[in-house]
C-alpha cells in the first residue's frame, strides 16, 4: 500500500515547469499545419499538465482551477465546435467539413479559409482530448470516488 | 595558427563523447549495479549530466555551421530542452526514491554485500 503525501522538492519544480508544459502544448496544436503535432498531441499535454497538478498537489487543489462541471463541459463543447463547423459547410452547400466553401462566411480567400477552419477543428480536438484525459484518469486514479486516498 | 573551424570541431567532439560516455557508464550501473537505490543513482546522475552534454554539444556544431536567425532559434530550444531536462530528471529520481522507501523497499546492507 502506498501512501501518498506532499512533498516540497516535486510540487515546487511542478509549479515552475506546469506554465511551461500548458504554453508547449499550445504551441503544439497551433503549430500543427507546419510540424509534427495538432489537436490530439497538443490535448495530451495539455491533459498531462493537469495530470501532474494532480500528482503533486491534491485533487481538491486541481479542482479549483479546473472543476468537474468545467471538464464536462469541455468534452461537450470540442465535439460541438467540430460538428459546428462541418456543419456549417453542408448548410453553405459543400461536403461534410468541405472549409474551402467557408469563403463565403469569412472576409478571406479559400486557400486562408481552409486552413483557418483547420485550425479550429484541432482546437476543437484538443479541448476534447485534454477534458477527457483528465476526466478518465481522476475516474481510475480514485475509483470513481475524486477524493484523497489510499492506493 | 589553428584553424578555428577545426578546433570548435574537436571541441563539439569531445563534448559529446564526454556525452556519451556519460550515458554508457549510466546504462552500465544500471545493468550491474545490485541494488534498487543504486540503480536509480546511477541513472539519475549519469542520464541527466550525458544529455547535457551532448545537447551542448549539438547546440555548438549547429551554431558553428551557420549562425543564421533560424539556427539561433533552433539552439535556443535544446537549450531550453536542457533546461528543463536540468530540472526534471533529478526531480523523478527523487520522486521514485522516495515512492520506493515508502512502499517498503529495503535498501542494500553491508552484510547483504557480505553474505
Amino acid at each position: 500500500m502506498i501512501r501518498l503525501y506532499d512533498d516540497l522538492i516535486i510540487q515546487t519544480v511542478c509549479r515552475i515547469m506546469i506554465p511551461f508544459i500548458q504554453l508547449f502544448a499550445l504551441y503544439v496544436i497551433t503549430h500543427g499545419h507546419y510540424s509534427p503535432g495538432g489537436g490530439f498531441q497538443g490535448g495530451c499535454i495539455l491533459g498531462a499538465s493537469f495530470i501532474l497538478m494532480v500528482i503533486a498537489y491534491d485533487i481538491k487543489w486541481m479542482k479549483k482551477r479546473f472543476s468537474e462541471y468545467t471538464n464536462i463541459f469541455m468534452i461537450a463543447f470540442g465535439v460541438f465546435i467540430y460538428a459546428f463547423v462541418g456543419l456549417i459547410c453542408i448548410i453553405l452547400g459543400a461536403e461534410y467539413l468541405n472549409y474551402g466553401i467557408l469563403h463565403k462566411v469569412l472576409p478571406a480567400d479559400p486557400v486562408k479559409v481552409r486552413a483557418l477552419a483547420t485550425l479550429g477543428i484541432e482546437i476543437s480536438v484538443g479541448i476534447t482530448v485534454m477534458a477527457v484525459m483528465v476526466s478518465i484518469f481522476l475516474n481510475l486514479a480514485t475509483f470513481g470516488k475524486h477524493e484523497r486516498g489510499e492506493v | 595558427m589553428i584553424n578555428f573551424d577545426f578546433a570548435l570541431n574537436i571541441i563539439v567532439g569531445v563534448i559529446v563523447g564526454i556525452g556519451l560516455f556519460f550515458f554508457f557508464t549510466a546504462t552500465v550501473g544500471l545493468l550491474r549495479f545490485p541494488d534498487f537505490y543504486c540503480k536509480l543513482q546511477a541513472t539519475g546522475k549519469g542520464d541527466t549530466l550525458g544529455a547535457i552534454l551532448t545537447l551542448l554539444g549539438i547546440v555548438i556544431y549547429i551554431l558553428k555551421e551557420d549562425f543564421s536567425f533560424s539556427t539561433i532559434l533552433v539552439s535556443l530550444k535544446l537549450l531550453f530542452i536542457i533546461f528543463f531536462i536540468f530540472l526534471a530528471n533529478p526531480t523523478a529520481t527523487h520522486a521514485i526514491t522516495k515512492a520506493g522507501l515508502d512502499s517498503g523497499v529495503i535498501p542494500l546492507r553491508k552484510e547483504d554485500l557480505e553474505r
